[in-house]
């Protein structure tokens, strides 16, 4: 079939107001309906017609999935809170900065008033390979056009590989595992709620997703539990243009102190996998010290252990050892 | 007395329509009964088409037909048609179908059944150049007019020096010697080769080439996407073989260009051709996908080069070849950048060594400051680094090596009308305090470094000898009429400005036509090259001239006296005899008819412009012109960008601080207007040398990065807030206004700057390719580079 790009197939749109009304749209249409957030995702597949869903449902008239609320333990955001919203709101600002910097290296500010952090965590992979509508084995095929070996691979992944190489791009994402986030997951059937590092998945799970939402699945809130609440935070995201654009590298880290010692951490790096990596072993090797430079750089180390670069990314090994390396070194 | 209008800002005469929305692009404009068409692209690099099957798009409710390529224009050669059944890219226009909708035609595309037998291919053209190699056309890699193809290969012992990461010496089909270089290289106290890649990049205007077109009878009418005007109409009646003045052009208004659209009249053709065919307005909206495509390139290099340099500094040696990636259908960048590198460095003696090489990559073009771009972003940090490592200041080795006025460059030793570059380097270090911004060149905050640098940058700003046509009407005001073309700089208003000064006008009293082929203009130039703000304040000065002689003489004729006795001053004319407003003077001038009125014409006007002054004759009092002022020299502006830089040894990523411009463009007309032009096209260069890509997979010889977010052109946030600008103000003294054009230098000082401030950042190290994206920095750092020293197409 010739291809076209930049113009939308037709499809049958579907604007519930509550969630109860979105899920039993996705329930019925069970596998042929596409959940639209902010659509800055869902577009670019739209007009360029790789995927061609037959219906929409448009979370955006839903009022109940917006918002930032106090709770009991912490804080709750709607899944269809604007990036622009969590980026100046002031209670993730003073007691969640990292979610908050995240939020604000997300693209540009029109992105960002539109995008939402619902959508930011689930949108699928910037491969150009499988972007393009390549067959390629996250497309249902049974190859990987970014692992060959003339392939152009300076975005992929170092790490956590199977049969796919891509990354997964979301900014916000190692925030929320910085802050020990719990994503909640509702479908007709009840809701789940996942931790944020379980919330991401990679192609050794399921190579067609990004997570572990299924089609009749919704993400409603995520909530942000007390217990991170104004730790000592470092975010950081390496890209090759100022404004508008995906990271290469991104880190997030919590780390809780005490007399100048960091008593718990938690370090997260997007940009090198296909899914956030949470590195446990390094969070466990700064346990205990002060974040000075020979911690730092051990942890550096310990963080690219593994790693295995593909033909043209062998720089992200470096640039994730120096973005965890400061990240500890921020402690002191 | 009148306002001055040389030198002083005005609201140009498109800006209210502009930011209201009311100004109408081509893609706005609708015709009873327009349909729309969709293209089918090539999916493959070069191939054939086998079969075309496109019965069940035919038989779709709403789809009205099929264009072929059997049915456009075509040309034997590397030569492009609008439509081509031998798609030597992918992404290239294979045949289009019109729909009541574009819906409708997306979807008959989608039907159609097309079967192609893949070609070989080829997007590094070192491949091309390797015994053996693959080649771009079937026939060769080479073609002459008068030969047809060949197939030209270096030697292996070309590729065995390549290979070993040495300066081959190959013959190539351009080149040219002058002085001894062979003798100033073993004189010279220092040596420097470098292996310097530069990447090709598409153009990606703003609004992508939409065209609609419709014919009545045998008069098309066309309203299109180009940057320039009334060279356009006949560029397109030349595509189509039909006479040019059954076009009516309409192009008010163009979203950039940058050399893409200099006529533009490839895509063109599909909606002229298609409605004749089915004798209905036939509307092709580009995409941004599209237009990767077909909306033209800059050119790549992979590039040897040798500089010598006495022990002072002075540059006495250039030895330069360049490869170039030059698409399907050609390009000249690289004569450019041999011209100028001869130009800025001033060696004397110089060999240059260029091939440019087919390739099946999407075609290329002109892309502001072309080649010249390409080769200052690359030399100037090669050039800092001579500085280096012979003791010598940086700045005082660019401007020891900078041109004067009686510089001599190229193989046939070109002068040019003026120069004034150490002039504007000299305001550059005062504007940007370069010695103290030295000072802290290479300390360090953290893991980040502070580098500066500079990037001179020259390129062609004007040609001579267009017509000037305006006409002063009963009304009283002034109409100068343009037919250059609006691509957003202001040239349409500017480049009248020293003329209704001349006449004694107010600005709010002329008037500004433009954008549509049946309101009548003089021959004009294309709008490239920077030409434009020369070639039309001249030939508008010179109808002004005319203009005010007649002025004066009907003048002397209704009121007596002498006509030099006559002057002119705010839409009146005053002499001994009394006064009389211009549209007094416009009636009196109808009444006498002959020149006065335009019915009578100037022996020497070209023959595109007598038609348009017919259609104007008997309208008021005619200023009409040729440029005759003459002049020796090429005409070259100059901008002279410094660059403050913090690169993060870490991270790979580099903030620009702080960029200042200085400009030697003659006579500044429009200083709000000239800032802007410096500013864009220096931010245009930053992009190019730092964030800007292009990607081809070899395998499968098809590009990625196709599109704003993943092709990377800087945006308003990628940059300070303050930048600045200057300009050296010494008019050119063989022009009667003294403007230079200046759309072009400043792509090369803003890379320049960068790619200087960069090198100096890391110790004064040159990394030699672009982008020089945090990956590459990075790796570098790391003493682990990214990619082959000549790997082109990566990023």
């Amino acid at each position: 079939m010739a291809k076209i790009r930049d113009m939308i197939p037709a499809f049958e749109l579907f604007q519930p107001t509550t969630v109860g009304d979105a899920l039993e749209l996705l329930d019925e249409h069970r596998g042929q309906a596409w959940v639209l957030a902010g659509g800055l995702d869902s577009f670019d597949w739209f007009k360029d017609r790789v995927k061609r869903p037959s219906a929409v449902v448009d979370l955006g008239g839903i009022s109940e999935l917006t918002g930032i609320r106090d709770v009991e333990d912490g804080i709750e955001i709607g899944a269809m809170t604007s990036l622009t919203e969590i980026e100046r709101d002031e209670r993730v600002r003073s007691g969640f900065s990292v979610l908050a910097d995240a939020a604000r290296h997300v693209a540009t500010p029109q992105i960002r008033n539109q995008g939402t952090l619902g959508g930011n965590v689930s949108q699928d992979t910037r491969c150009w390979y499988y972007r393009s509508g390549w067959p390629c084995y996250r497309a249902g095929g049974n190859t990987c056009y970014a692992a060959a070996p003339q392939a152009m691979n300076r975005e992929h992944c170092i790490m956590g590989r199977s049969r796919c190489v891509a990354v997964n791009p979301s900014d916000t994402a190692p925030a929320l595992i910085a802050v020990d986030a719990k994503m909640v997951v509702e479908s007709n059937g009840g809701s789940t709620v996942h931790d944020a590092e379980d919330f991401f998945i990679g192609p050794a799970i399921d190579i067609t997703r990004m997570t572990v939402m299924k089609s009749q699945d919704l993400l409603t809130r995520i909530h942000i539990p007390a217990r991170w609440a104004d730790a000592d935070f470092y975010y950081e995201k390496i890209r090759d243009r100022g404004s508008w654009d995906f990271q290469l590298v991104s880190v997030a880290a919590a780390f809780r102190k005490s007399e100048g010692k960091i008593e718990e951490a938690r370090i997260s790096v997007n940009g090198v996998a296909p899914f956030p990596v949470r590195l446990d072993a390094v969070e466990r090797l700064v346990q205990g010290t002060s974040g000075d430079e020979s911690t730092a750089s051990a942890a550096g180390e310990l963080a690219i252990q593994g790693a295995r670069p593909l033909r043209h990314n062998d720089y992200k090994v470096a640039m994730m050892r120096n973005l965890v390396r400061r990240a500890v070194r921020s402690v002191s | 007395m009148a306002e001055r209008l040389v030198g002083a800002d005005i609201a140009p005469p498109d800006l209210h329509a502009k930011i209201t929305g009311r100004a109408r692009y081509a893609e706005d404009f609708r015709a009873p009964g327009m349909v729309f068409a969709k293209l089918l692209l090539s999916p493959m690099p070069h191939a054939r088409v086998r079969r075309v099957d496109a019965s069940r798009a035919l038989a779709m409710e709403g789809v009205i037909d099929i264009l072929r390529a059997d049915e456009v224009p075509s040309r034997d050669g590397p030569r492009e048609a609008c439509l081509t059944d031998t798609p030597r890219y992918e992404g290239e226009p294979i045949l289009a179908v019109a729909a009541v909708d574009e819906e409708t035609a997306a979807a008959a595309i989608e039907a159609i059944e097309i079967d192609f037998e893949p070609l070989p291919f080829v997007i590094d053209p070192l491949e091309s150049l390797r015994p053996g190699g693959p080649n771009a056309y079937v026939d060769g890699n080479q073609f002459s007019g008068q030969d047809g193809w060949s197939d030209f290969k270096w030697t292996n012992t070309d590729f065995a020096k390549v290979d070993a990461g040495e300066m081959p010496d190959p013959s190539c089909p351009v080149e040219w010697t002058k002085g001894d270089p062979e003798s100033a290289f073993a004189e010279s106290a220092l040596v420097l080769e470098e292996t310097i890649v530069h990447q090709s990049l598409t153009h990606h205007p703003m609004e992508p080439r939409s065209n609609m077109a419709y014919w009545e009878g045998e008069t098309l009418h066309a309203f299109v996407s180009t940057q320039s005007s009334q060279q356009t109409k006949f560029a397109l009646a030349g595509a189509l073989q039909i006479d040019p003045e059954n076009i009516n052009l309409v192009s008010e208004y163009c979203g950039g260009g940058f050399g893409s659209k200099i006529a533009g009249t490839t895509v063109m053709q599909i909606p002229a051709l298609f409605s004749r065919k089915i004798n209905r307005p036939v509307m092709l909206r580009i995409t941004r996908y599209e237009e990767n495509y077909v909306g033209r390139a800059r050119p790549g290099f992979q590039t040897w080069l040798k500089m010598g340099f006495l022990q002072d500094g002075k540059c006495n040696a250039i030895d330069l070849i360049i490869v170039q990636e030059s698409g399907p259908y050609g390009a000249g960048d690289f004569n450019t950048a041999g011209m100028i590198a001869d130009l800025t460095y001033t060696p004397q003696n110089m060999r240059f060594r260029g091939v440019s090489m087919y390739t099946n990559t999407p075609p290329k073009a002109a892309q502001r400051g072309p080649g010249g771009a390409q080769i200052i972003s690359m030399m100037e940090p090669i050039l800092e680094k001579a500085g280096r490592e012979l003791g010598v200041d940086r700045f005082e080795i660019h401007r020891m090596n900078a041109p004067r006025g009686d510089v001599q460059f190229g193989p046939r030793n070109a002068t040019l009308t003026s120069v004034h570059a150490v002039e504007a380097l000299d305001q550059g270090r005062e504007m940007f305090d370069w010695d103290a911004k030295l000072a802290i060149s290479g300390k360090r905050n953290g893991s980040k470094v502070t580098g500066v640098g500079i990037g001179l940058s020259p390129y062609t700003a004007g040609s001579r000898g267009r017509d000037g046509m305006m006409i002063i009407r009963p009304d009283g005001k002034l109409y100068v009429h343009q037919g250059i073309g609006n691509l957003g700089t202001h040239s349409i208003a500017d480049t009248a400005r020293p003329a209704a000064e001349l006449l004694g006008y107010n600005w709010k009293d002329v008037e500004i036509v433009w954008g549509n082929s049946a309101r009548a203009y003089p021959r004009s130039t294309v709008q490239a090259g920077s030409q434009t703000t020369t070639a039309h304040t001249r030939a508008n000065h010179a109808a002004a001239t005319d203009a005010l002689r007649k002025i004066r003489e009907v003048a002397a004729a209704a009121l007596g006296g002498s006509a030099s006795s006559y002057s002119v001053d705010s839409g009146r004319v005053s002499g001994p005899g009394g006064t009389m407003t211009l549209g007094r003077i416009a009636e009196r001038a109808i009444a006498m008819g002959g020149e006065y009125s335009g019915e009578v014409l100037p022996d020497d006007v070209h023959a595109q412009t007598v038609p348009a002054a017919q259609i104007l004759a008997g309208e008021g009092l005619m200023g009409i012109a040729r440029d005759n002022y003459g002049g020796e020299g090429n005409i070259y502006s100059w901008v002279a960008g410094f660059a403050m830089v913090e690169l993060d040894e870490e991270t790979g990523m580099v903030e620009l601080k702080e960029y200042v411009g200085v400009t030697d463009c003659g006579t500044v007309i429009h200083p709000r207007s000239l800032g802007a032009q410096v500013f864009g096209g220096s931010i245009q260069g930053m992009g190019m040398a730092m964030t800007q890509r292009w990607v081809f997979d070899p395998q499968w010889g098809v590009p990625f990065a196709n599109r704003f977010y993943t092709a990377r052109p800087p945006g308003f946030l990628d940059i300070p807030a303050d930048l600045k600008w200057g300009a050296v103000g010494i008019p050119d003294p063989q022009d009667p206004v003294g403007a230079k054009g200046i759309g072009e230098p400043p792509v090369g000082a803003g890379a320049a700057a960068l790619t200087s401030a960069i090198a100096d950042a890391m110790g004064g190290r040159c990394v030699c390719r672009t982008p020089l994206t945090p990956d590459v920095l990075l790796a570098e750092i790391e003493g682990r580079p990214m990619y082959g020293r000549l790997e082109q197409h990566v990023g």
